[in-house]
């Protein structure tokens, strides 16, 4: 399962992606397939303040409810409005898929993510694969 | 992300397997703990729950049931014994009939409910819930000593394949040389089915839809040719491995109860709206007494359907609130819906509020979130001509 190397990524299965004082954020191809068919996404509004590892919304699929955690603490700057209607799309491209972008507000937060490889290691150990 | 997977009930530490675990992994299934029963909750090959539920509505889906228990009661005193602990009139049934009914506790709750089958001139099998299969068998056998029958746990002696969807006909037709046209919706029929002779063929099922179940032998390989044969027949007709996520679905679209949800041991007939399969004409059953008292009185609570109104997922488990905001009820089960394509759910509530058209709000994580109520069963299926 390939993750983008210039994403980062949480335990909980987030990504973010870094474009100087901003963040994408998403849920990664891995956490999709372990949903399955998703149908509901549930996001903040812009203006929203995200505090590191606290719940910022949920995605649901047809048989699981799941927290979404934020990787970086930070003001919502941008919603995906897209997800509302066609929440299916995160199941076809997750990586592209975005949920939310963010300001930061500590650029620091970065530091403690996981890059591509020790995602990859730490999912193939989950899944058990 | 961390997810909090729904629809498992109560796990046994023993995980038991049906004779198609293997091929369910082989097809890639995704597997859950289901009561105890290491069971496909969904196959990615087959397009996942949304696909296996369309495919069932539209075309024909395969399910392995296998965990479902079977009791069979033969007997001089068989029709006796089953009127004793079912509340529907088994003395209805010809040779070859099916009738849903339910077992119930003196105080008019359920033990679970049940397909009653009369197989014979003195001959009953009661088909039961994976989840509640040791207690309904103790329960049938401690409630009929006093009757001349034989009660007999199955449960392990069948693998049990559901064939459902409108095109569910066209393809058991190609495997068997019963007259499938002259068996109608809960009737049972003998046949063979893929070189195997005597095999029970019930049309009947847990999806909202036309179907059928065979019951076979259940070694494991027999059962997994038999299972290759069904979806190989069902390719012309779309035919796809179908998991518990989809049953679960497709059983909520058609209002099918599920035990622990819907009915359970402190829910009384009355309550969960299954009027019509209890037949207080007849003299004596289990929970009659109870269910006397109770009808004379006016109900608390009553099963509803819901339809969100606003964005959200109703949730088993979740708290209904009134328009004021106090808790006044609870989701029994709610999901997206994948034919309607439509957030549903049952939900109990006072009667007071569960007239059609009323607005009631859901909570969902904090919010309250606008629901209205809507006639039931979600899905109906379509009339044949």
């Amino acid at each position: 399962m390939p993750f983008p190397a210039d994403y980062k990524y949480t335990k909980e299965h987030e990504w973010l992606k870094a474009d100087g004082k901003t963040a994408t954020i998403g849920i990664t191809s891995y956490a999709q397939d372990s949903l399955g068919d998703i149908v509901f996404v549930d996001l903040p509004k812009v203006g929203a303040e995200l505090a590191a590892g606290k719940t910022f919304g949920s995605v649901e699929s047809v048989k699981a409810v799941s927290d979404l955690y934020a990787p970086a603490s930070g003001t919502v700057t941008e919603v995906n409005g897209e997800l509302a209607t066609a929440p299916e799309k995160i199941n076809k491209d997750a990586h592209s898929a975005w949920m939310i972008k963010i300001a930061l507000k500590n650029p620091g937060d970065l530091n403690s993510l996981l890059t591509a490889a020790d995602y990859e290691k730490f999912v193939a150990e989950e899944g058990g694969h | 992300m961390t997810g909090v997977f729904l629809s498992t009930v109560e796990t046994t530490p023993a995980v038991r397997k049906t004779a198609l675990n293997a091929v369910h992994r082989k097809l890639g299934a995704k597997m859950v703990d289901f009561n105890g029963w290491d069971m496909p909750v969904e196959y990615p090959s087959s397009g996942g729950i949304i696909a296996e539920h369309l495919a069932v509505r539209t075309g024909v889906g395969i399910f392995d049931v296998s965990h479902m228990g079977d009791i069979r009661l033969a007997g001089p005193e068989a029709l006796a014994a089953v009127q004793h602990i079912s509340m529907n009139d088994a003395s209805r049934l010809a040779i070859g009939q099916a009738q849903y009914s339910a077992l119930l506790y003196p105080q008019g709750t359920f033990v679970d409910d049940v397909i009653v089958h009369r197989l014979g001139e003195e001959e009953y099998l009661l088909v039961i819930n994976a989840g509640t299969r040791e207690k309904d068998f103790n329960w049938v056998r401690d409630n009929t000593r006093q009757f001349s029958c034989k009660v007999e746990n199955l449960s392990d002696d069948y693998t049990q394949i559901a064939i459902q969807g409108p095109k569910g006909a066209d393809l058991l037709s190609k495997l068997t040389n019963a007259d499938l046209r002259t068996v109608k919706f809960y009737w049972v029929t003998r046949g063979a089915v893929c070189g195997l002779e005597n095999i029970l063929i019930a049309r009947t099922g847990y999806t909202g839809e036309d179907g059928f179940e065979i019951y076979i032998p259940t070694d494991e390989q027999t059962s997994a040719r038999v299972w290759n044969e069904v979806l190989a027949a069902g390719k012309e007709f779309g035919a796809v491995p179908c998991g518990l996520g989809a049953r679960n679905t497709l059983r909520l679209e058609g209002k099918l109860p599920l035990y622990g949800h819907e009915i359970s041991d402190t829910i009384n007939v009355w309550e969960a709206g299954l009027d019509r399969f209890c037949k207080m004409e007849k003299p004596e059953f289990i929970g009659r007494e109870a269910l006397e008292k109770a009808r004379a009185k006016p109900l608390t609570r009553t099963l509803i359907g819901l339809e969100m109104i606003d964005r959200g997922i109703a949730r088993d488990g979740y708290r209904i609130l009134n328009t004021q905001g106090q808790e006044i009820g609870y989701v029994t089960s709610g999901s997206y819906a994948p034919f309607l394509k439509k957030n549903i759910a049952l939900a109990y509530v006072p009667p007071e509020v569960s007239a059609l058209g009323g607005e009631l709000l859901v909570e969902i994580r904090g919010q309250g979130v606008k629901a209205k109520v809507v006639p039931t069963p979600f899905y109906k299926k379509p009339k044949k001509n």
